[in-house]
C-alpha cells in the first residue's frame, strides 16, 4: 500500500528535485511512446534529445529558441509568486510584435540608429497595455485574470492575421499575408555570424539578473508575501491592487519584448504565426524553473530542447510534429504530479504493516 | 467519589474497578521529535480528567491516539480494560468515544440540524433528529434552535453544537479541547454544569485546558505531561494553580507584576468610529470612542465575533478611513487616513489576533517576518533592496530577548510552535519601542508559561510611557494585566471602566449583549482636548 503521508516543512530538496524527477519520467514516457510507435527507443530518444546539441548551428538554434522563453518566463513567474495567473504572454508577445513591427512597417526606409529602439520601446508598451487589461478588470471588478488573459491571446493573434492579410500586407509580396521586410536599422543584430544568434540573449540575460535583484529587494518580497500569505501582505501595509499591476504590467511588457524582439530578430518581418507557442510553453518554463530567475534560464533551454528535438525527429526519425507538444505535455504533467512530494512524502507499506 | 485520592500513583485506580480507558507506554515519533514518550494513565468511569501540559507537551498528539486521528509507534490502549486498535476515528465512536475540537469543524451556510445529521450515522430522518437535537440539548441545558444556520450564531452556541452532536452518539468518554476560550464566563459555567451532569450519570470526560482554576474546579484527576512525557499524576483540587503551573512548566514562575500606573498624556484617541463589516454577519463598528493614555492598558473584552476584528482591522489601518483623518490621533497626529505601513511609522505596532499567515506568513523565514512588520520604521531596506545582515541582527535580538525556541532566526515560521510564535511575533512589535501597542488575543492558544511572558512584556512596554491596548477574550488576562476595561457587543463599545471597580458578572453580562451599563461609566476630562 502507498500512503502520502504530509511533511511537517516544505522539502527544500523536493523544490528542486521534482523538476529532475519530472524530466527522467518524460525520458522514459518520451522513450516508451516512441517504442509504442515502432522507433527504436535508444535512438529516438538520442535524436530528440542529444542530436540537436551535437552541431554548433545546433546549439545556437537553442539560444535562439531558449531566448524568448526565458524572456516571458521571467516576467510570468514574478506574478506567478504573488498568485497573479497571466496565462495570456503569448496575446502580450503578439501585440508586443505588432505595436514594435508597425513602427518598423511605418519606417520601412529609416536608416536612424533609434529605430530598433523605438521599437523594442514600442513592443514592451504594447505588452503591458495587452497585459493592463486583465489588470484593470481584475482590480476593478474583481474579474478573473486567467480567464481575461487567455481570451485576450486570441483576440491578439486574430488582429495580427487581420493586419497582415488587409492593412500591413507587403504591396510588393505577391498577396502573401506577410508585412515587408524590417529595414536593417529595425532588425536585431546577428551577433555570431553564421547563426541566428542576435542581440535578444542580452536582453534574456538582463531579465534574469534584474528579476534575481528584484528577488533581494522590496518589490520581490512583496510579491512573494502576497503570494504566500495575502492577509499577513495585507496586514504588514502592502496594496494587493498594486502588486496585481505591478506583476501584470511585468508579465506583458518582458512578453511584449519578446515577441517584437522575435519578428525584428529571426523572422523579420510580421507574419500571421510569428510564435510556436512561446507565450504557453513559458508557463511551463516558469513552473519548471522554480520561479526562480536562474531556474528559468535552466528551464527556457530544456524547453527550447523539445522544439528542436521535435523539428529533428520529425526529419530524422519521421514522426508527427505534435511530438513537441507531446512532450511539453509530459513535463507539465509530471511536473504538477511530483510537486506533491514537496508537502508530502511517500510512504510504501508492505504486508503486514499495510493493514 | 472518595477513589481520586490516589496522587501519584494512576494504578492505584484499579481497586475502584475496571478504568474505562486506559493507555499504556504509548510513544509516538515526529521527523526529529519524539511527541508522547511511553505515557500511561487511567481515565475511570465517572471521573472528569484533565490533561495538562505545555503547548508542544504533547497533549493534542496523544488525543489524536486516543480518537484514532493517529497510531502509536509503541503502546497498548485499553477499552475497559481490553486492549484496543484505534485505527480510525468512527472505531473509536463505535467504542463510545466523542470529541469536541477546538477549532470547531461545522458547515457554516448549514443549519444545526443538517450539521448534526452530516456527522449522525443512519438514514436521514429530519424529523427523528430534530427531536433527538431538542431532547439532548434540553436534557443537558446546552439550548439549541435545531433550524437556525450556523453562520449567524456566536461561537459559544456552535461549540453546543458540536458538544450535542456527539451526546447523540451516547458516549461513554468525551474530549473536551480548550473548550472555554470561546465561551463567556455565563456560557462556561453553563458547560461546567452540563459536565457535571455528564458525570453524575456515569460518563467519563478528558478536559484538555491551559485554565488551572478551571481544572481545579471540575476534575478530580489530571495527568500533567512535559515535553512528551507524564510528570505527575494528581488530583488538581489539592492542587493550587501555582503547584500545577509549576508541574506543567517544571520551574517556578511568578505572576506577572505590576507597579500602579500613573495615567499620563493620552497618545491614542479614536473617536466616533464607524464602519461596516466586510464579511456576511459580521457586525458594524457603531460610533466607537475610546482614549489610550500614556503607561496604561486598556483591555477590550467581548465575545469573539462582535466586531473585534473590524475594529482591530481599523486600528492597523487595514481597514482606511479616508475621509476621516481625525477619528484616529496618535499623540495629536490624525492618522485614520493612513495604511499600516505609515501608522506604524507615526508609532503604532499592532498584533492581529490569528499569528498564522496573519501576523506571521509561515513559509517565510523568521527573519523575512521581522522584515514584514519593521522593514520601514528599523530601516531594513536600502535603495529598495533588503539589508539581510540588519534584518538578521534584529530578528537574533527578538529571538533571545523573548527566549524563542526555534532551530535559529533563518527557521520557517510555520515551524514554531504556537506559543513561540506568537513570543516572536509580540516581540517583533515591543522590540520597534511602539508609542502605541494593540494587541489582539496576545495569549490564545499559548501555554502558561508563554503566555507569562508575553503578558509581563506588555506590562514593561506600558511601564515605559507606551501605551497598550488588548483585545481579548480572556477575561482573566484583561482583570489581571488591564488598567481600564470596556466591553465589545454587537459593534458597540461601553465605556472603560477601571478594572478595580468591575465585576465578572457586571462585564459578563455586557459581553452577552445587556446595553444598560450598571456601573458608571467613568468620566473622562480629557475629552475637550481631542481637538489639540
Amino acid at each position: 500500500m502507498i500512503r502520502l503521508v504530509p511533511r511537517r516543512q516544505r522539502s527544500r530538496a523536493m523544490v528542486w528535485g521534482a523538476p529532475l524527477l519530472a524530466v527522467a519520467l518524460t525520458l522514459i514516457t518520451g522513450g516508451l511512446t516512441f517504442a509504442i510507435m515502432g522507433k527504436p527507443m535508444g535512438a529516438a530518444l538520442f535524436t530528440f534529445f542529444v542530436q540537436p546539441l551535437t552541431s554548433v548551428y545546433g546549439v545556437s538554434e537553442l539560444i535562439v529558441k531558449a531566448s524568448p522563453l526565458v524572456l516571458i518566463g521571467i516576467g510570468l513567474s514574478l506574478g506567478f509568486r504573488a498568485n497573479v495567473w497571466n496565462i495570456g504572454a503569448e496575446g502580450q508577445y503578439t501585440f508586443g510584435a505588432i505595436l514594435g513591427g508597425g513602427i518598423a512597417i511605418f519606417f520601412h526606409d529609416s536608416t536612424s540608429p533609434f529605430l530598433l529602439p523605438a521599437m523594442l520601446i514600442a513592443g514592451a508598451v504594447g505588452g503591458m497595455a495587452w497585459a493592463a487589461i486583465p489588470a484593470f478588470l481584475r482590480t476593478r471588478f474583481n474579474a478573473n485574470e486567467i480567464l481575461v488573459s487567455l481570451m485576450l491571446t486570441y483576440v491578439a493573434v486574430l488582429l495580427l492575421s487581420y493586419l497582415v492579410h488587409g492593412p500591413w500586407r507587403d504591396p510588393d509580396g505577391y498577396n502573401f499575408p506577410e508585412s515587408r521586410l524590417f529595414p536593417e536599422a529595425g532588425t536585431m543584430p546577428v551577433l555570431i555570424e553564421g547563426t541566428r544568434v542576435h542581440m535578444g540573449v542580452f536582453f534574456a540575460l538582463i531579465a534574469v539578473g534584474v528579476a534575481l535583484l528584484l528577488g533581494k529587494g522590496l518589490t520581490g518580497f512583496k510579491l512573494k508575501l502576497v503570494g504566500l500569505a495575502p492577509e499577513a501582505a495585507r496586514f504588514a501595509g502592502f496594496s494587493e491592487t498594486r502588486i496585481i499591476w505591478f506583476a501584470l504590467l511585468a508579465g506583458g511588457g518582458l512578453a511584449g519584448l519578446a515577441g517584437v524582439i522575435e519578428v525584428a530578430g529571426p523572422i523579420g518581418q510580421l507574419i500571421p504565426t510569428i510564435s510556436p507557442g512561446y507565450g504557453f510553453t513559458a508557463i511551463i518554463v516558469a513552473f519548471l524553473g522554480r520561479l526562480h530567475p536562474v531556474g528559468v534560464l535552466l528551464a527556457g533551454l530544456v524547453m527550447a530542447l523539445t522544439y528542436l528535438g521535435g523539428e529533428t525527429a520529425q526529419i530524422e526519425i519521421g514522426v508527427p510534429a505534435a511530438v513537441t507538444g507531446l512532450f511539453q505535455g509530459f513535463l507539465l504533467f509530471y511536473l504538477l504530479a511530483c510537486d506533491v512530494l514537496i508537502r508530502y512524502r511517500v510512504h510504501i507499506l508492505i504486508g503486514k504493516a499495510a493493514r | 467519589m472518595d477513589e481520586h485520592n490516589d496522587k501519584n500513583k494512576p494504578d492505584d485506580g484499579r481497586r475502584a474497578g475496571a478504568p474505562l480507558l486506559e493507555a499504556r507506554g504509548l510513544t509516538k515519533a515526529f521527523p526529529g521529535v519524539i511527541a508522547n514518550d511511553t505515557v500511561s494513565f487511567i481515565i475511570r468511569p465517572g471521573e472528569v480528567h484533565a490533561l495538562l501540559g505545555e503547548n508542544g507537551a504533547g497533549k493534542s498528539t496523544l488525543v489524536k491516539m486516543m480518537y484514532g486521528l493517529l497510531r502509536p509507534d509503541e503502546g497498548e490502549l485499553f477499552w475497559q480494560g481490553r486492549p484496543v486498535q484505534m485505527d480510525k476515528p468512527s472505531t473509536a465512536r463505535a467504542l463510545g468515544i466523542g470529541m469536541v475540537f477546538q477549532h470547531l469543524s461545522l458547515f457554516e451556510p448549514l443549519s444545526v440540524l443538517e450539521n448534526v445529521a452530516l456527522a449522525v450515522p443512519g438514514k436521514w430522518n429530519p424529523k427523528a433528529l430534530r427531536k433527538r437535537i431538542i431532547e439532548v440539548s434540553t436534557a443537558y441545558g446546552l439550548p439549541l434552535e435545531p433550524d437556525r444556520i450556523v453562520q449567524s450564531m456566536s461561537v459559544g452556541e456552535r461549540q453546543r453544537i458540536e458538544v450535542v452532536r456527539c451526546l447523540l452518539q451516547d458516549p461513554q468518554l468525551l474530549i473536551l479541547d480548550e473548550p472555554t476560550s470561546v465561551l463567556t464566563p455565563q456560557e462556561a459555567d453553563q458547560l461546567f454544569a452540563t459536565l457535571d451532569k455528564l458525570s453524575a450519570e456515569g460518563r467519563s470526560i478528558l478536559y484538555i485546558s491551559h485554565k488551572l482554576h478551571e481544572v481545579r474546579r471540575l476534575c478530580s484527576g489530571a495527568t500533567v505531561l512535559r515535553e512528551g512525557r507524564v510528570v505527575a499524576h494528581c488530583d488538581p483540587r489539592e492542587e493550587t494553580p501555582g503547584s500545577l503551573a509549576e508541574l506543567m512548566l517544571g520551574t517556578r514562575i511568578a505572576p506577572p507584576s505590576r507597579a500602579s500606573t500613573r495615567r499620563t498624556t493620552p497618545r491614542l484617541r479614536v473617536f466616533n468610529v464607524s464602519a461596516t463589516s466586510s464579511r456576511a454577519f459580521g457586525f458594524d463598528l457603531k460610533d466607537i470612542s475610546f482614549t489610550l493614555h500614556g503607561g496604561e492598558i486598556l483591555g477590550i473584552a467581548g465575545i469573539a465575533g462582535n466586531g473585534q476584528n473590524e475594529l482591530m482591522k481599523v486600528l492597523t489601518g487595514e481597514t482606511k478611513l479616508d475621509h476621516e483623518a481625525d477619528a484616529i490621533r496618535v499623540d495629536g497626529a490624525p492618522v485614520a487616513h493612513f495604511g499600516p505601513i505609515h501608522r506604524r511609522l507615526c508609532g503604532m505596532a499592532f498584533v492581529p489576533e490569528e499569528r498564522n499567515d496573519h501576523a506571521a506568513a509561515l513559509n517565510l523565514a523568521l527573519t523575512d517576518n521581522t522584515f514584514l512588520t519593521g522593514f520601514s520604521k528599523l530601516r531594513l531596506t536600502r535603495g529598495g533592496m533588503i539589508r539581510s545582515r540588519r534584518t538578521l541582527e534584529h530578528t537574533k535580538r527578538v529571538v533571545d530577548t523573548y527566549g524563542v525556541r526555534t532551530a535559529g532566526p533563518r527557521a520557517d515560521a510555520g515551524s514554531l510552535s504556537g506559543g513561540n510564535l506568537q513570543k516572536f511575533v509580540v516581540g517583533r512589535e515591543i522590540m520597534q519601542a511602539p508609542e502605541v501597542l494593540i494587541v489582539a488575543q496576545p495569549t490564545w492558544g499559548v501555554d502558561a508559561g508563554a503566555a507569562l511572558a508575553i503578558r509581563q512584556a506588555l506590562i514593561d512596554l506600558a511601564a515605559t510611557g507606551s501605551a497598550v491596548l488588548i483585545i481579548s477574550q480572556d477575561l482573566d488576562e484583561i482583570f489581571a494585566i488591564c488598567d481600564r476595561i470596556a466591553v465589545m457587543s454587537e459593534g458597540r463599545l461601553s465605556p472603560p471602566v477601571p478594572v478595580a471597580q468591575a465585576t465578572t458578572e457586571e462585564i459578563g453580562l455586557l459581553m452577552g449583549g445587556v446595553h444598560a451599563p450598571t456601573i458608571p461609566p467613568e468620566p473622562e476630562p480629557e475629552q475637550r482636548e481631542a481637538a489639540t
